[in-house]
């Protein structure tokens, strides 16, 4: 069986203009042979869930620097299950304090990955979420 | 010495004395390299130096081509402007941080603004949702920036904002706010960001297309070089270029590139070399590499002295000295045991200024984790106070001048720049290179280059992949209430019912018009302000005007 490509929504949410690791991140995946889609910036909750949607992606990987997440991450969280689509899994990275990472887990956020973190670590999570 | 010769010498020491060792015992690495990858020899000499003319060249501080630096007496005559950006939440919190710091004995402010203000919109905006107050301060109107230089009196400090697509309106408040303390607009010191070129490779608050948005540049310029001559109207920004990713080489090449295009702008308009380039002004990032980084801020300043009088035939010496702005390199900060990111600030902070700049921040250890605390934000400014008054590097103008290696880093640094600008002209100049997408390029391939290096342990950064420790310090951080946004929006309808909104009106539709003629627009942004008019309701009209950038696809 020819296994499936799997495909990653990376997001830019919010107004905050910090591409650096959502591009790093968006490269190395695709390296590792997923198929990527970038956002690009400013993307509203809404514009995310769709383009998820309509991508058919197994994961999304929100990427935000500007402290915005407590808001939006539940937008994105509520619309994708308002919208039957919560078997993405979701993943996020970022500057995103310790203190805020419960929260955002009990929500549904399957990892929230820290500055330092390596390409493989992201690698390695998504193919054991995704492929098991 | 009578019968020695340097040249054979050295060559005898390469051979025999050096290269007797690394044959035996070897050395560290294969290659040893800058982080913009030039080669590092295992010494340098005075054979590195045999081809400069120390006076056309170097030549003495406050001389062309300002190798040594922009005045002659350097941190003789006083320090550095110790200047660290802050700015949270509301106007008033942001207040009581500023006089906070200028107690504590900063010597000039500097203003961060939250993203909504930053791209235009007003606080109950539908995209401001949940970033109001977050990464700075919210201003709507002018009310906002009363309450934000409340008992700050603007004539007795200079204050850098960091603005650039809505620039003119938070000037224009600037201005008016002064006029309201019965400051004169001529007295007011500072900068503002206003450098559109890099938001769109590397900063991302871009609002306009590039060809508006030069305009709205060179309407501040024309307008400060008449009304506010001691205000600089552009900080050239190589410092989110480099955070973006690329190396010392490129952030400076890109930056300059960007220079010579905001110089070419206002020459277009008719404007006199003379008349505005004494008013640019520079912002560069301090990375970790300590040499390399001073022989950078010293390459920057000999290229744009020959940049100004060779390219744009500037005269006054002032059109021609790169005075600069330092910040240390937030990507350098690590999330793993922080309280390392006090020494690595120290070492940044330290070749900015062996490198000479005129102003420095110096972030704080935690802000990998968050935003900093008032306590880690008191660190930053300490590490300041101790190069200042202790380390004793401020007592001599460019300490480092004449070291063999520094003097040839700085003209391998100045000759690889040459290469990327010359790349750029061919390409059209940098608004066109920007708009092929050979900017960001060049940045993302770095930036990888670099994540990958430090995966291989190529590059490493201690606490990260290595000298790693399992546990993880807890830290305190700075929680911005969510009920301020709702305040912001509260104060922001109060202020909209009771302002003369006939008088606004009339205000939007002629900077509309202006928009869509000729003309300067500073002065009517000015009028509008003052009737209290928002900085989403000019930046609506503008947007109508102009359109919005889209940013393409690299």
């Amino acid at each position: 069986m020819a296994e499936q490509k799997i495909k990653v929504l990376i997001a830019k949410p919010g107004l905050d203009g910090h591409d650096r690791g959502a591009r790093v991140i968006a490269r190395g995946l695709r390296e590792a042979g997923m198929e990527v889609v970038y956002t690009g910036l400013r993307q509203t909750p809404e514009q995310i869930v769709r383009a998820a949607i309509q991508e058919d992606v197994d994961v999304i990987g929100l990427s935000i620097l500007s402290g915005a997440h407590s808001y939006l991450f539940p937008e994105i969280m509520e619309r994708l299950k308002k919208e039957g689509a919560d078997d993405i899994t979701v993943i996020a990275g970022g500057i995103i304090p310790e203190q805020d990472v419960g929260a955002l887990k009990e929500l549904g956020v399957k990892m929230i990955f820290n500055p330092g973190t390596s390409i493989q670590e992201v690698v390695d999570f998504i193919k054991k979420e995704i492929q098991g | 010495m009578a019968g020695r010769d340097i040249n054979t010498e050295e060559q005898q020491w390469l051979e025999s004395t050096y290269g007797k060792v690394v044959n035996k015992v070897g050395e560290r690495k294969e290659q040893f390299s800058t982080d913009s990858g030039i080669g590092v020899k295992p010494l340098y000499t005075p054979l590195d130096f045999a081809e400069k003319d120390y006076l056309t060249d170097l030549n003495y501080p406050g001389q062309y081509p300002f190798t040594r630096g922009v005045y002659p007496t350097m941190y003789r005559g006083r320090f550095w402007t110790m200047r660290q950006y802050a700015g949270f939440g509301t106007a008033a919190e942001s207040n009581k941080r500023f006089r906070y710091l200028l107690e504590k004995g900063q010597t000039g402010l500097s203003v961060a603004f939250d993203l909504p203000t930053q791209i235009g919109y007003d606080s109950d905006d539908v995209m401001a949702r949940g970033e109001v107050g977050k990464v700075g301060v919210a201003i709507d109107t002018l009310a906002d920036m009363e309450t934000l230089f409340d008992q700050i009196p603007l004539d007795q400090v200079s204050t850098s904002m960091t603005i650039n697509a809505p620039a003119a309106v938070l000037l224009a408040m600037y201005i008016v706010v002064a006029e309201k303390q019965g400051v004169d607009q001529a007295k007011l010191a500072g900068t503002i960001q206003n450098d559109i070129l890099k938001e769109y490779i590397a900063r991302g608050t871009y609002i306009f297309p590039p060809v508006p948005s030069l305009r709205l540049i060179t309407d501040i310029f024309a307008y400060c070089s008449q009304n506010t001559p001691r205000f600089n109207t552009i900080s050239i920004s190589g410092y989110h270029i480099r955070e973006a990713g690329a190396n010392a080489v490129q952030e400076l090449a890109f930056t300059l590139a960007n220079g010579i295009e905001y110089v070419r702008a206002a020459l277009d308009i008719g404007m006199d070399v003379d008349d505005f380039a004494p008013r640019l002004s520079f912002f560069f990032n301090a990375q970790m590499n300590l040499l390399e980084e001073v022989a950078k801020f010293r390459a920057a300043r000999r290229l744009w002295a020959q940049i100004m009088e060779e390219r744009f035939g500037a005269k006054k010496a002032k059109s021609k000295t790169l005075r600069f702005h330092t910040q240390t390199a937030g990507s350098a900060l690590t999330a793993q045991q922080p309280q390392n990111n006090v020494i690595r600030v120290t070492l940044q902070a330290l070749a900015a200024v062996l490198g000479g700049t005129q102003s420095l921040h110096t972030n704080s250890f935690d802000e990998a984790l968050g935003l900093p605390t008032e306590e880690s934000v008191k660190i930053a400014l300490r590490t300041q106070q101790v190069i200042a008054h202790e380390s004793g590097v401020a007592e001599t103008a460019d300490p480092l001048g004449g070291s063999y290696y520094i003097e040839s880093l700085t003209e391998e640094i100045c000759r690889a720049v040459e290469k990327y600008l010359d790349k750029i002209d061919q390409l059209g100049g940098m608004a066109q290179a920007i708009q092929a997408g050979y900017v960001q390029r060049e940045i993302q391939d770095s930036a990888y280059k670099t994540q990958l290096e430090i995966e291989r342990k190529e590059k490493i950064v201690v606490g990260v992949n290595q000298f790693i420790d399992e546990k993880q310090t807890e830290n305190e951080l700075l929680q911005v209430d969510p009920q301020l946004e709702k305040d912001q929006k509260r104060g922001l309808a109060a202020i909209k019912s009771r302002r003369n909104n006939q008088a606004v009106q009339d205000c939007l539709r002629a900077i509309k018009k202006t928009a869509q003629e000729d003309g300067n627009l500073m002065p009517l942004i000015i009028e509008a302000v003052g009737y209290y008019t928002t900085l989403g309701e000019i930046c609506g009209v503008l947007r109508e005007v102009f359109g919005e950038y889209q940013a393409i696809n690299v």
